[in-house]
């Protein structure tokens, strides 16, 4: 019973297996991919797994505190800022091991070819509640 | 109305069902059914019999049930034999829907799912808000757990040690949300140790009792936590307290010592301790010792080596820490606490840094990061 964010990175991640952009898949191999990604969050759905999964748009600002009476300040998009977040799916499982599976079945969907990208996912646990038993 | 006493009548009611000739699955929806039925009625009009009126209502939602699902000859057959409503089933018919809804062949989260609705009375939806999931998907987790036991016979005996690891689950890892997990695990564990004659089960309900009981002094008022020693005393619960000390007195007078009986050993020698340092820490050491003897567990090794660093001083707590597997998660905060009572607050100030990017919660990460802040600005 612990929560896992699988983050997935537009930029920063470490180079994927099947690494070709997707402009350059055929039409099929691109609804191969969301059809992919669709079955593995029904899967989820229906384990009872599932908490959460969002897409970011990839243009974003940064925004800061402007002083007392100001406007926040902004800034950006910065194109050399290496780290670019594309989205992500929250998990919620019994084990670590369980989270490790799925975030390697996610990395599965296919690319270019109709083979797996083999795309690396960042896994993160949530901070959980403090336990009410700790002597 | 009392949710409480309407939810303490789910398991009774569904055992009725199930006797009746009730398959578990269906039987458990026609009770979620009642239960939401009765929250809706019951307050413009109560009925005089709370548990006639919800199964009259589970069995005719059982029956249109099984109506819709074209089973017409199962139905006609049904109908045909339907009894009459009977006594309440001896506590055994009972107990059997607890090892069901525990049951081994369920992974942990399934296992509490199923156990808080089905004989907790707790519907999907304050299930899925007290875990922090969608309702769909604690729904799909429930029907789940429904499909693997379906195939269980329900007149094999289970393992109470099941059923009680999952209701520990309950009590010990729950969110803080609008339904409070702690209480109705007390509430279940209460009815499971009514309906079993088992010093383990007694145990547990003892346990939960003397841990619920510090509740109100164990945070503070901006959400902290506040540590066991540093507790107002005077907020603890003495009723919950005194209960639990006696039905853990009664358990383990039958001689059948169990890990949750040691454990609220341990929180009642607490319990006992007007003051923090009135605490009997030699007698929690031999409690540990008996806990290590029954679960041979790092984490109790852990909390061993805080219990001898207090009674015998932290040079023995930190050769106790010596032999556990420093991996374990609290291993960097026992170590700084020891170090810091060893005079050696640098060494601390680190430990409690490194013990806070370990921390598996915002709570005790907050909590170690200020320990680490106290001790660097001295």
């Amino acid at each position: 019973m612990a929560k896992y964010l699988m983050l997935k990175h537009y930029r920063g991640a470490p180079a994927a297996v099947n690494n070709v952009m997707m402009d350059q898949w055929t039409q099929d191999e691109i609804s191969a991919h969301i059809q992919y990604m669709n079955d593995f969050a029904d899967r989820l759905k229906e384990a009872g797994e599932f908490v959460d999964a969002q897409a970011l748009a990839p243009e974003g600002t940064w925004v800061q505190y402007g002083g007392e009476g100001r406007p926040p300040v902004t800034d950006g998009p910065f194109a050399e800022t290496k780290d670019l977040i594309a989205g992500w799916m929250v998990i919620d499982v019994d084990s670590y091991d369980r989270a490790l599976e799925l975030a390697g079945e996610l990395s599965a969907a296919p690319g270019a070819g109709g083979r797996p990208i083999h795309e690396w996912l960042e896994l993160r646990p949530f901070m959980g509640e403090a336990h009410t038993i700790t002597e | 109305m009392d949710e409480a006493l309407l939810r303490s009548l789910a398991p009774s009611v569904l055992a009725i069902l199930v006797r009746r000739g009730a398959d578990f699955a269906a039987a458990e929806d026609a009770v979620q059914d009642a239960l939401v039925e009765a929250v809706r009625a019951w307050p413009a009009d109560p009925p005089r019999d709370a548990k006639a009126w919800l199964v009259t209502v589970a069995w005719r939602r059982f029956l249109d049930a099984t109506r819709s699902e074209s089973a017409r000859r199962r139905r006609e057959e049904t109908v045909d034999h339907e009894p009459e409503p009977g006594p309440t089933p001896d506590v055994d018919d009972t107990m059997q829907l607890y090892f069901l809804c525990a049951h081994p062949a369920l992974t942990p989260s399934s296992a509490v799912a199923l156990t808080l609705r089905a004989v907790g009375g707790l519907t999907t939806r304050q299930i899925a808000e007290a875990y922090l999931v969608p309702e769909a998907t604690m729904t799909q987790r429930i029907s789940r757990a429904k499909r693997t036991v379906a195939e269980v016979r329900l007149d094999q005996p289970g393992d109470v040690a099941t059923v009680l690891r999952v209701l520990y689950l309950v009590f010990n890892e729950g969110y803080s949300g609008d339904v409070d997990l702690a209480a109705e695990a007390v509430r279940i564990t209460r009815q499971v140790a009514a309906a079993i004659d088992h010093p383990e089960a007694s145990g547990l309900l003892a346990l939960m009792l003397l841990h619920h009981a510090r509740c109100p002094a164990r945070t503070a008022a901006d959400g902290s936590l506040v540590p066991l020693a540093e507790q107002d005393r005077g907020r603890w619960d003495t009723e919950s307290i005194a209960e639990g000390v006696e039905i853990l007195q009664t358990a383990l007078a039958r001689d059948r010592l169990g890990e949750f009986q040691a454990q609220a050993a341990i929180a009642a020698l607490h319990a006992d301790a007007q003051r923090a340092d009135e605490t009997d820490w030699v007698q929690i050491v031999e409690w540990y010792d008996e806990l290590v003897r029954l679960t041979g567990s790092p984490v109790v090794r852990l909390n061993r080596a805080v219990a001898v660093g207090e009674s015998d001083g932290p040079r023995a707590g930190l050769a106790a820490l010596a032999e556990v597997d420093p991996s374990l998660p609290r291993h960097a905060a026992v170590a700084a606490y020891l170090h810091e009572r060893d005079g050696d607050p640098v060494r601390a100030a680190g430990l409690y840094a490194e013990a806070a990017q370990r921390a598996t919660n915002l709570a005790e990460r907050d909590h170690l990061m200020r320990q680490a802040a106290r001790l660097n600005a001295r």
